[in-house]
């Protein structure tokens, strides 16, 4: 095991706690007791080849999944999968789900009055190409009441869920919008101290990929946790 | 260059949108070696309630201790298409279920081997970051009892907090998951 490198651990503030009262669900789901520090062992520094053989041609333009069209903004959101050091993460599962551009999900436990889409589920899944790149054509979504506090709108976002090379890289997190005027509003954004952390959260729109006469373009890159410099053994 | 690492973020209350279509509950079937078994329990918050829209991955090595991805190097043998992992939703009662084989024993730390066990990650509603956790077997005593992770665990009341329990004369095992107060559920920061 000696050979064996881990990855490093998030410097303070960058990452959320698991208790973040003004989210009021975390107040009964996060631990209690502090969490047990312990050594990456071959089980965490190895994770699942996941996810390439389900992935399907269309899979990553969610406007293509219905008969018609779905209604709202056309967007292309396109970025890069990278570690810590700046290395691209080649052939990895990317997943997001997203509201519809009116800001409602298709889900039993939505009861926003707002329009459902008929053309539109709202999920998408791709692989990243061999320099960590992906890319999804999608809607915009909307943005949506959600009854944490009075008057709570969650801003315009997009879930995404990646692997890595291993457990100790795996992340669910949200991308959101440059300019969205409820950011400084919204408790799940806010709960990252770190600024430099918490604005990483945010696309840049992108002239770059933005296709004339059909769709805006946004830029979002992604980084999971890199390597240590040092084996492992040698730091105890 | 360095870059600082995405944030976390909740999986939000509509999380089956997007991590279920893709969700992995017969993690045995690939599997031609080693003792096929049924893993199931349920997940409770801090008021004792099930929660219902938490999702469960699993990740464990094959029957010979072996984890089926290229940063394994060890010289042991994969088994087929077994993949080791598994993603599973709770269902509205909090339950999950799912069907593997019981892992073999893979190194730790130093010259240190350890029990078999499943890695775990929990996500659900309301929590900011995945938890990591790890299930061992009742019927491993001797191995639990040399592990070098459950041996960071000093409060012997806890511990069984990470393992299964197995039925009586069944290949099944018991493992819930409580986010707080009495039996609250060990989790690793690693």
């Amino acid at each position: 095991m000696s050979d064996v490198i881990g990855y490093k651990r998030p410097a303070a503030g960058t990452q959320p706690n698991y208790l973040h009262a003004p989210y009021q669900s975390s107040i009964k789901r996060a631990p209690n007791k502090p969490l047990i520090r312990m050594p990456q062992t071959l089980t965490e520094l190895t994770g699942p080849v996941y996810g390439h053989d389900r992935v399907g041609p269309l899979d990553n333009d969610l406007t293509k999944q219905h008969a018609g069209e779905p209604l709202g903004e056309r967007m292309i959101l396109s970025g890069r999968l990278l570690d810590e050091n700046g290395r691209p993460i080649p052939h990895s599962l990317v997943e997001i789900w997203q509201a519809n551009a009116c800001g409602r999900y298709p889900h039993p436990g939505d009861q926003h009055d707002a329009p459902l889409d008929p053309n539109f589920t709202g999920y998408g899944r791709t692989v990243t190409d061999a320099e960590g790149r992906y890319r999804f054509v999608t809607i915009k979504p909307g943005a949506y009441p959600w009854r944490n506090h009075h008057n709570a709108w969650r801003p315009q976002h997009i879930h995404f869920s990646l692997f890595g090379p291993s457990f100790m890289t795996r992340l669910v997190t949200q991308m959101y919008f440059p300019g969205d005027p409820l950011l400084p509003f919204d408790p799940i954004f806010n709960c990252v101290t770190d600024q430099r952390a918490r604005d990483s959260m945010v696309s840049k729109f992108d002239f770059e990929t933005t296709i004339p006469e059909f769709a805006l373009g946004y830029h979002w890159d992604i980084v999971l946790r890199g390597r240590d410099a040092t084996p492992m053994e040698n730091k105890k | 260059m360095t870059l600082v690492p995405t944030a976390s973020s909740t999986v939000g209350p509509y999380l089956h949108i997007g991590l279920t279509p893709l969700q992995v509950h017969d993690i045995a079937k690939d599997a031609s070696k080693g003792e096929k078994i049924v893993i199931s329990g349920r997940v409770f918050d801090g008021e004792g309630q099930p929660v219902p829209d938490a999702l469960i991955e699993f990740w464990q090595a094959n029957a010979d201790g072996k984890y089926a991805t290229p940063e394994d190097s060890q010289d042991k043998p994969l088994d087929g298409k077994f993949t080791g992992f598994g993603r599973i939703p709770t269902d509205k009662e909090g339950r999950y279920s799912f069907s593997t084989v019981k892992p073999g024993a893979v190194p730790g730390p130093g010259n240190t081997l350890q029990a078999p066990h499943i890695l775990v990650c929990v996500f659900m509603r309301g929590m900011l970051r995945h938890l990591y956790t790890r299930i061992y077997f009742s019927d491993e005593t001797a191995a639990n009892a040399n592990d070098p992770v459950l041996g960071l665990v000093e409060d012997a009341g806890r511990k069984p907090t990470l393992i299964g329990e197995r039925a009586a004369g069944k290949a099944e095992y018991r493992w819930d998951i409580r986010m707080q107060g009495e039996g609250e559920t060990v989790f690793f920061d690693c």
